[in-house]
Parts: structure tokens; sequence; C-alpha cells
């Protein structure tokens, strides 16, 4: 293994008020080594997009610390590929992906020339003047991709960038991924509702319990590289795999759906 | 495309067809006169007021205070919106005195406007920006609260410094809004204008079909009616192309 990029420890973090307070995150551990591609699933609501936004610093926790080493060189800690909305609506693709470059205070023709190079990867050259809502929802996340890749952070951080998108589009996305990021030695953290697109992608997957989030188990994936996310599903061990992480997030599954209800009905 | 042709010439035709039938009508004694000119009557009206040049005074008298009023009361409004609309302490301590003075027709405060600001424009001037101002308050503070808070989480991801989240986030992220509310504006604040016009002015669109009301020379009266709808209409459009040049991602 190489050196280690991120190391979490015992974050915890709860929302809301004294009285209705909900423990989204507890004792949550993690280290994640230089170039790994770490997937993070569970239930819904178990705080694995809080753990994202706390690596990214746009959230504080309330115990416990993130620890970043940083390569030294001159270029942004993180960047975050944000579910759907994640872009601008009143810029158009190009100024979403330079948005980087524009916010660092680099002039318009710059931009220009820099972000054909990421226009070019996600095959949207053509769409450069476009409107977000012009686009497909699979064109929308390769842009935010790019947009995040163009900033060129140590670490990517992903949001279920896919979780909007049809069968289809999510597993040509996640090839795409693959291979772009096969040739980035950048450390991915990734979460997702989806343990085939967790098993298709990660080096290691951290399945974690519902509400308070912890983890539950780590789970590598040791299947070689370069993968090719379609292929990958006719390897018999891919199934096995799907059902043995299936198996531990089914009880969690069930008992957040069993809070939920049973808040429900109480307000019933 | 034919669609669209066929569309744009009905648009033109129906309003001429109903001047036509109007013409008819009044030719044919139908409509009294007295009451309701002719559209040849008023148009001839028009011209000699035109020829004058007293139309044209008063027309700009009109479209100066429109103008002024509306720059002076959205610009403020807009800014105070954003302000309202990113601090909530700010929100919570002039939401009360928005709703409490927002409803009050403006009209109302006229006269108190004369007292402060004298007889002369500053006054229709102040009495148009009022207007403007409440509502474009309100439109802004809803345009920016209802901003997405990705928005922001995106833009602090990327390091955006403040000025910058001001000038690409908030301000083109609030602009459809701050439009809807200057369109609304425009609208009341011509029928404030004319209404200020009856009662405190001796130049003026509203002046015009007053002074022709009371001297009962009917066909200048709706002369002024004529005049004033065209400057709700051009305004309106001039609004509108500024709304396209600015906000181009909602025309698609």
């Amino acid at each position: 293994m190489s050196a280690i990029k991120i190391q979490i420890d015992r974050l915890a973090k709860s929302f809301g008020q004294d009285g209705g307070k909900v423990r989204a995150l507890a004792d949550f551990t993690l280290t994640v080594a230089d170039g790994e591609f770490v997937c993070i699933v569970g239930p819904s609501g178990c705080g694995k997009t809080t753990v994202l936004r706390i690596v990214a610093g746009l959230e504080k926790a309330d115990s416990g610390r993130v620890d970043i080493r940083p390569s030294g060189a001159e270029r942004p800690l993180n960047a975050m590929v944000f579910q759907e909305h994640g872009l601008f609506p009143w810029m158009t693709v190009e100024d979403n992906v330079a948005l980087s470059l524009e916010m660092r205070g680099v002039g318009k023709r710059e931009r220009r020339e820099k972000v054909g190079f990421f226009l070019d990867m996600i095959g949207l050259t053509r769409c450069r003047r476009h409107y977000p809502q012009q686009l497909s929802g699979g064109m929308r996340q390769r842009v935010s991709l790019a947009r995040a890749l163009m900033a060129d952070p140590e670490i990517l951080l992903m949001d279920e960038p896919f979780a909007a998108l049809d069968a289809q589009n999510k597993l040509i996305l996640q090839d795409e991924l693959l291979s772009i990021w096969e040739g980035s030695q950048k450390t991915v953290l990734f979460i997702t509702h989806g343990i085939d697109e967790a098993i298709a992608l990660g080096d290691r997957i951290v399945v974690m319990t519902a509400q308070p989030g912890r983890i539950k188990a780590i789970v590598p994936v040791d299947f070689p590289r370069p993968r090719s996310a379609a292929e990958l599903r006719a390897d018999p061990r891919f199934g096995a795999l799907e059902l043995s992480i299936w198996r531990m997030l089914e009880d969690e599954v069930r008992a957040t759906r069993a809070r939920t209800e049973g808040r429900a009905e109480g307000r019933a | 495309m034919r669609t669209v042709t066929q569309e744009r010439a009905l648009a033109i035709l129906s309003p001429l067809a109903v001047l036509l039938l109007w013409q008819l009508a009044s030719d044919a004694g139908l409509i009294d006169q007295r009451y309701v000119p002719s559209p040849a009557a008023i148009a001839k009206a028009g011209w000699s007021l035109a020829a004058t040049g007293e139309l044209e005074k008063h027309v700009w008298a009109s479209l100066r205070r429109l103008s002024i009023g509306f720059v002076l009361g959205a610009g403020p409004g807009i800014l105070l919106g954003i302000v309202m609309g990113l601090s909530r302490w700010v929100r919570a301590a002039l939401d009360p005195l928005v709703a409490a003075l927002y409803p009050i027709p403006k009209v109302a405060i006229l006269p108190l406007l004369m007292l402060v600001f004298g007889l002369g424009d500053a006054s229709k001037v102040a009495v148009v920006a009022m207007s403007v101002l409440f509502l474009s308050i309100i439109n802004t503070t809803v345009g920016v609260v209802q901003l997405d808070r990705i928005y922001f989480d995106v833009a602090r991801n990327y390091g955006t410094p403040w000025y910058r989240l001001f000038a690409r986030v908030i301000l083109p992220g609030a602009l459809p809004t701050i439009f809807a509310g200057l369109r609304i504006s425009l609208g009341v604040s011509l029928v404030v204008l004319v209404s200020a016009e009856f009662v405190a002015s001796n130049s003026g669109i509203g002046y015009l079909i007053w002074s022709s009301w009371q001297t009962l020379v009917v066909e200048n009266m709706f002369v002024g009616i004529i005049v004033v709808t065209i400057l709700g209409v051009l305004t309106t459009f001039l609004l509108h192309e500024c709304e396209r040049l600015l906000v181009p991602w909602r025309q698609i």
C-alpha cells in the first residue's frame, strides 16, 4: 500500500436543536491511501454525504478530525462532484467547467484554451456554449466531472454523481470515470447507493450502518485494473460480492425503514 | 414556422380589426361621438397635438419621471433585497417594516411627498420610486432566499471569493425573480405616475388626460389614453429585451 492520503479519525456529527437532535455520524474512522478509490455505501440518511462534506470542509464535525496530507504541489486539496443539480444554470458548459480557473482569477482567454482538453475528454466540445438545461442528465454529470478534474485536485469527492441517471448511462459514465481515473492517480471518495456501482469502481467498499452512521465493514474489492464496469458484471465473483454486501446492508435498510415508518405513525 | 407567422399576423390584425369596427360603428352612429370619438377623430386630434409640440412635452415629462423614479426605486430595492436575502438577521429586522409599508397605496402618501419634495418633478419621481422600491425588495429577497444551497456549496468548494460569489452566483441566480418584480413594478409605476399627474402636475400624460376631461376635449383625452398605452407597451418591451440580454439561459 502506498502512502496515507486521508486520515479520518472518530468523526461524529449531529444535526438539529437539542430537542430533536439527530445523530448523523458516530465514531467514523477511516484511512485512505494515496491514489486509492474508496466507495462508501449505506442506507439513506446514514451520514455518508456528511462524511464527504466534512472532508470537503463544507461542514464542521462535532468531534474527531480529518487529516489530509497535501502533496506540496500548488493545487486544491479537493474538488467535489455534486449530485444532479450542482451545475450553475446561468453558466455555459465551458464556464461551468472553467469555474475553478475563473475563481482563481485566470483570464477569459486562458480559460477558453485550458478548458478545451477537458471538453474533448468528456466529448462535449460541440456543446461548449450550451447551458446545462439544454443537456441530458448524463451530459450534465460529465460536465460536473470535468469541472472537478479541471481544478486538478488531489482528492476527488463524489456524492452520488450518477444516482439520477438511467441504468445504461450509468454504465457508460462509470466506465468513463474508470478510464479517466486510472490515468490520473487521484484519490477518490465515492458515495453511492448502488452496491454494484461500488464494486465496479472501488478498491475498497466502506459499508455503513443506519443512523447514527458507523462503519459496519470495510470490504476489499480485488478485481484487477483496468476494469470495465460492464464486463465486471459477468464475473461470478461480482454477484457473490454484491450479495454478501447486500446481506450486511439489508438489516440496516430495514432498520431505517422501521424507524421512518414508526415516525410516520407517531405523527398520524 | 408557418404557425409562428400566422400567430404574428393575427396579433397585428386583431387590434386593427377592433379599430375598423370602432370606426364603422361611429360612422353608422352606433356610438355617441360626444363620449367616444371615432378613431379618425382621435388620430386627427393626436396629430394636431403632436404638431404643436405639446404632446412631445407631455410624453417626455412622464417618461422622465417614470425612468428616474424606476431606477431610484429598483436600484436600492435590489441591493436591499440581496442583503435581506443573504442575512436572516437583516431579514428579521426589516421584514415587518416592509410588510407594513408595502400595502400602503403609494398615491395615498403623495400629499406627504409633495410636502417634503415640493410641487415639482421630485414628488412624482418619489412616488414612482416608492412603488418600485417595495416590489423590488420583496422579489429580490425571494429570489436570493430561493437560491438552492448547493450553489453556495459548489462556490465554496471551488474557492470562490465573496465578490465573485456575488457577481457569478447570487446575482445571476436571483435575476429571473428580480425581473419578475421589475415587470410588475413597471405596470404599477405607470398607474401611480398617471394618478399623480392627474392631481398634482401641469405636465405629463396624466395631466393631458385630466385637463382634457376638465375642458371636455374628449378627443385629446383619448389621445392621452392611447399614448399612455403605447408607453406601457414600449417600456415593457424594453424591459423584456434587457431580460433577454441579462438572463439568456432562461430563453431556451
